[in-house]
């Protein structure tokens, strides 16, 4: 069976570069923001790239908040990637505090721009870094990482991170300047990657065709 | 530690790869498709597009090549050259581009630099600096393929760049591009101390020891690489291996197939 995805069309981010990704691994790509059709999906990819504010009204002005919020109850696998991500948790510190969809407890944080050791590092963090299981789990069993292999590169660009209230929500982290970034969250069937897996090569593809089977 | 990135720079003229020294005197590679195809099962981080004969036109013509692309490569691409609008960014990036470097159009009008970042993010606006040295630790900033010359000071204007909302700081030395040289070391460490955000330098590579000496010496970030590959005078894998031997962070990679 092919498998099917929405992917929420909301004007910002490289939500191309992501229907591309999913296609080569096989599904049927649906881009909308209609609300019905996104409580419709079998599974939904938010996508983004850009600043919070501005997609996080985006969203409100679309009407698409209420619907993100219903996936979970729904048990809809729901997938966010890089911003995608950061606007599942409940707000944001870029350019002042704003709210996010609140779907995953916690906010997002600057990248600290000196390492642990006080050098100045460059923003954005802008690279491929290694996967690593947080401290909290116990491996990626059933999670979107189960094929992927602990040090396994993905690449990043972000000047901002996530940093969820209840570490067991941290599946997976990479390092930047000594400093611990979380790399994949998850809460239940809501999942985030820091990320861009459609811009990781194969390791990047084997996370997408892991997140068609949920 | 930071992972350095290892680019492959495509400069490309119509619809060919091609490689010139200084910017100048292009000779013809190859289809951009097959080379790309090849670095990125090669375990390449990133691919850079430059068209070389954009500015002459006062367009970018890679939409095509980038579409084909982006079918079946899966990292970051960003493309430059010719791109003088949002408007153009818009469409380079629609049809596949992830970043888009800027060069002519940033020094004849700034505030598209801020305007690129605000619209798509500062992590897609790469300001695209053609430099070419004027006096001891002295540059000048050059537009259309190191021919015209513009009076800026590059560390200035990189400084600048940056505060205006470039993500990202690609940095071209013309008198190194295409000689085998080794880089431009104290251009990229002085503009590299100057900005907080990533510098790739780019022109020069001869060897892995350059490479090598521009990240530790220079602090570079990332480094683009053309003529090396091209002429196949080192792999990727090989580049990668030697890097970590010498103590320089990159992306580990297992290659999955190079058909």
């Amino acid at each position: 069976m092919i498998p099917e995805v929405v992917v929420i069309d909301y004007g910002v981010g490289n939500l191309h570069s992501v229907q591309r990704a999913l296609e080569h691994c096989g599904a049927k790509v649906l881009l909308t923001s209609d609300p019905e059709r996104i409580l419709a999906a079998n599974r939904v990819i938010l996508p983004g790239v850009g600043a919070f504010e501005n997609a996080m009204q985006v969203l409100k002005n679309l009407d698409l908040v209420t619907a993100i919020r219903e996936l979970p109850k729904r048990e809809i696998p729901l997938l966010g990637i890089c911003l995608g991500m950061q606007l599942l948790l409940d707000e944001s510190e870029e350019f002042g505090v704003t709210s996010g969809l609140g779907l995953i407890p916690g906010r997002v944080v600057p990248v600290p721009s000196y390492t642990k050791l006080g050098v100045p590092q460059k923003i954005p963090h802008i690279g491929w870094s290694a996967l690593m299981p947080s401290e909290e789990v116990s491996g990626w069993q059933n999670t979107l990482l189960q094929d992927v292999k602990s040090s396994e590169a993905v690449y990043f660009i972000h000047s901002y991170m996530a940093s969820p209230n209840t570490h067991v929500h941290r599946i997976a982290e990479c390092m930047y300047g000594e400093h611990k970034i979380a790399a994949v969250i998850g809460f239940e069937k809501v999942m985030g990657c820091q990320f861009h897996p459609e811009k990781s090569g194969e390791v990047g593809l084997k996370i997408l065709k892991r997140f068609l089977q949920l | 530690m930071k992972n350095i990135r290892l680019i492959a720079r495509l400069d490309i003229k119509g619809p060919n790869l091609i490689k010139g020294i200084h910017l100048e005197g292009f000779r013809v590679i190859g289809s951009p498709n097959e080379w790309a195809t090849h670095y990125y099962n090669q375990g390449v981080d990133e691919l850079i597009y430059m068209d070389c004969v954009a500015s002459l036109y006062g367009r970018n013509h890679l939409g095509d090549i980038i579409r084909a692309a982006a079918k079946d490569i899966f990292v970051p691409m960003t493309v430059g050259g010719g791109i003088r609008s949002v408007q153009d960014a818009a469409e380079i990036l629609r049809s596949g581009a992830d970043k888009v470097a800027v060069n002519t159009a940033a020094i004849s009008n700034p505030q598209i630099i801020t305007d690129i970042a605000k619209k798509f993010g500062s992590q897609c606006m790469v300001l695209s600096i053609e430099a070419k040295q004027i006096a001891p630790g002295r540059w000048e900033a050059y537009t259309d393929n190191g021919r015209e010359h513009t009076g800026l000071d590059v560390v200035e204007w990189a400084r600048r760049g940056v505060s205006l909302g470039a993500g990202e700081v690609l940095l071209t030395s013309v008198d190194r591009e295409g000689t085998r040289k080794g880089f431009d070391i104290d251009l990229v460490q002085s503009v590299s101390t100057e900005v907080s955000v990533p510098v790739i330098a780019s022109g020069g590579m001869g060897k892995v020891d350059d490479l090598i000496e521009v990240v530790i010496q220079g602090g570079a970030d990332a480094v683009a690489m053309a003529d090396i590959l091209h002429y196949k005078r080192q792999d990727i894998a090989t580049i990668r291996k030697l890097a970590e031997n010498s103590g320089i962070g990159v992306r580990s990679y297992e290659s999955y197939d190079d058909s």
